[in-house]
């Protein structure tokens, strides 16, 4: 067995602990003819309750540790389970056809799946999943196999997976899941991005986890490297314990700086800020130090459900972000779905390319109802703190001002209603598509404020899938085509008297904190657990220093040169 | 028999959430209980069958319950789909 494996470094820390492998079972079902007809039916009643027991379980546990919503898609699974239409049925055939009780529960659970599939709204198809799922737990009573749920681990393990879902995702209890690491994805992917919010360590695209270790085996899993290291010896568990101990107390150490301003050795101020997905998330970003909300990603608010939010529910989340901010600069990016970030209620055609296709600001403008509601939800939460409003993936000037003019349309109508809206908004734009980074000098005459959308930015200058391994190589945040656009960006900006932030992924990154020091970044935006390292790092570094060695990086040829060039004068 | 209409308020018309708070009020009745749309009646004690009406926004059900506590069941629909906010009738 090979004692190593090696991926991406997804999530800082280290973690020491036995694997436990998040795998689907092996539920093929074959058609037997069974003799005694009353002991299969009894068979079936008995792994029905067995999965409801199951059920009730995972359902108390998700009400207690994440929330009574989350909990209430197992209550539906248990009304499935008890559905007379669907248990009626099973028994008849088992009794009149004599075959054994999985292949009575697959035929019909196939007919309701095939029904629901065939329905028109999207939100009727997706239920064909939870039939799915159901019939999956009863199978695997009735074969005799384990169906693992994650929630309910209880004691301490490295998840292995091919891949992790974000709805597997929050079914890990931080307490006893102290990483993870999985076959595909990248530092972008979803999991990996959650496990920085979570601080869990993890390692993503190791590619042979699950062929390698198998389950109960030790392991360390080093966020910090990528290296994912099997049933180590003594002197390798002390070593790595010893490692842990000393990031642990480095951790501390940036602790200290959590009330500190971000000044370079030089005494230039700059802010950083941290990116969010929840109201949640606004206070562990004031927790890890965050001196602004640098990107509010809104669509989770639009997700996981079965209908719009309210511009109610959406004043109340916007607000607690706000007031959770007290005043410090907190940009909300409007809503950025459609491509492959979809909602269930919302009944969209399937894209050949999603990632060019329909999604963003190009979806607000072609809904505008759904739009406004956002944009009136925000003015209206405004007076709670410091609002700037950031419209995700423009690409033309025209996106922008209609965009624009919808705020101010909706403001003019909150203030004919005597309703109070700050007058200090600033208005700016994500700049992740090239034309605008192109053109960055005459949109900064109209916007506030640019925020750099790295992570797009690099998947649409190299044309490289972010979410296809196979391309991964091109996702090169240090090419100087990168590099030169940031500069393009941060100028046009500066020129115009405006700022400008990143808030991609590359914010936090240690090679490119000095570059984008240099390039007079304004604002950086990273995970919240990233900013107390920045905050220690930029203390050390000399803005005027790090100016004069920008003409020279813009100038390299590859993005292997620029990273060891960075390294060198570190 | 009684027998009673509504008429379904909610913008995702009736979907899983209050589906469930329906069905699943309704196991402690012994009448039996249907709901009709576009001409198809199903249970109303069965998710599966309620779910694949999908009953949109703006629509009529007819829902009928037949047994010895069928008042019963017809107020307590009642309740469950003005709490839910699925009619206010």
């Amino acid at each position: 067995m090979k004692r190593t494996l090696s991926g991406i470094a997804a999530s800082n820390g280290i973690a020491l602990a036995r694997a436990f492998r998040l795998e689907t079972p092996d539920l093929t079902v074959e058609k037997k003819t069974i003799d005694n007809a009353d002991q299969e039916v009894q068979r079936f009643e008995s792994a029905l309750s067995k999965a409801s027991a199951e059920l009730e379980t995972i359902k108390e546990r998700t009400a207690a540790q994440i929330s009574d919503k989350e909990a209430a898609i197992f209550g539906a699974h248990l009304l499935v389970l008890s559905d007379p239409e669907l248990v009626g049925p099973i028994t008849e055939k088992i009794k009149s056809d004599k075959v054994n009780a999985e292949f009575a529960l697959k035929e019909t659970a196939d007919m309701f799946i095939a029904m629901f599939e065939a329905m028109e709204s999207d939100y009727m198809k997706e239920r064909a999943a939870d039939i799915r799922d159901v019939t999956k737990r009863v199978t695997a009573h009735l074969l005799g196999v384990t169906i693992q749920n994650p929630s309910l681990i209880a004691e301490e393990v490295i998840i292995l997976a091919e891949d992790l879902t974000p709805s597997d995702t929050v079914q890990l209890n931080p307490e006893f899941v102290k990483g993870f690491i999985t076959d595909i994805g990248g530092r972008t992917s979803h999991s990996a991005i959650l496990a920085r919010t979570l601080e869990i360590p993890a390692v993503v695209g190791a590619k042979k986890v699950m062929e390698t270790i198998e389950n109960g085996t030790f392991i360390i899993v080093d966020g910090l490297e990528g290296v994912v290291i099997i049933d180590p010896d003594s002197a390798l568990i002390e070593e790595y314990q010893e490692k842990k101990a000393s990031y642990d107390r480095q951790k501390a150490e940036w602790a200290k700086l959590k009330n500190e301003a971000t000044v370079t050795a030089d005494g230039h101020p700059v802010e950083l800020g941290a990116n969010i997905g929840t109201p949640k998330d606004a206070t562990g970003a004031v927790d890890n130090g965050a001196e602004a909300i640098g990107l509010y990603r809104t669509e989770f608010l639009y997700m996981g459900r079965d209908a719009f939010p309210t511009e109610e529910e959406q004043v109340d989340a916007y607000s607690a972000v706000l007031k959770a901010m007290d005043g410090k600069p907190t940009v909300v990016r409007t809503l950025d779905i459609g491509g492959d970030k979809e909602l269930t209620y919302l009944d969209l055609p399937k894209e050949l390319n999603p990632f060019l296709g329909l999604r963003a600001i190009r979806l607000c403008l072609e809904m505008p109802d759904m739009f406004r509601t956002q944009l009136r939800s925000l003015l209206r939460s405004s007076v709670h703190g410091n609002l700037k409003i950031m419209f995700p993936m423009i690409a033309t000037l025209e996106e922008f001002r209609t965009a624009k003019a919808l705020v101010i349309e909706e403001k003019e109508k909150l203030a004919a209603e005597g309703i109070a809206v700050s007058d200090s908004i600033e208005i700016g734009i994500m700049v992740e598509i090239p034309s605008t980074a192109v053109m960055a000098d005459v949109f900064a005459k109209e916007v506030d404020f640019f925020s750099i959308g790295t992570n797009d930015l690099i998947q649409y200058t190299m044309a490289a899938d972010r979410m296809n391994e196979n391309v991964s190589y091109l996702y090169q945040p240090y090419n100087p085509a990168i590099l030169r656009m940031v500069k393009m960006v941060i100028d046009a900006a500066h020129k115009e008297g405006k700022w400008a932030g990143m808030c991609g992924e590359m914010a936090g990154d240690e090679i490119a904190i000095p570059i984008l020091l240099g390039l007079g970044l304004d604002e950086f935006s990273m995970s919240a657990s990233s900013i107390l390292k920045a905050r220690e790092q930029i203390s050390k570094l000399s803005k005027a220093d790090m100016a004069t060695h920008t003409e020279r990086i813009l100038a390299l040829a590859t993005a292997d040169e620029v990273e060891s060039y960075v390294k060198d004068i570190m | 028999m009684t027998e009673k209409q509504f008429v379904i308020t909610d913008e995702a018309g009736i979907h899983a959430r209050p589906a469930s708070a329906l069905v699943g009020s309704l196991s402690k009745f012994k009448s039996d209980i249907t709901m009709e749309f576009k001409g198809k009646k199903v249970n109303l004690k069965s998710i599966l069958g309620v779910m694949s009406l999908g009953v949109s926004s703006g629509s009529t059900v007819t829902i009928a319950a037949d047994g010895e506590d069928e008042e019963q069941a017809i107020t307590t629909i009642t309740e469950v789909m003005k709490n839910e906010g699925l009619s206010n009738q």
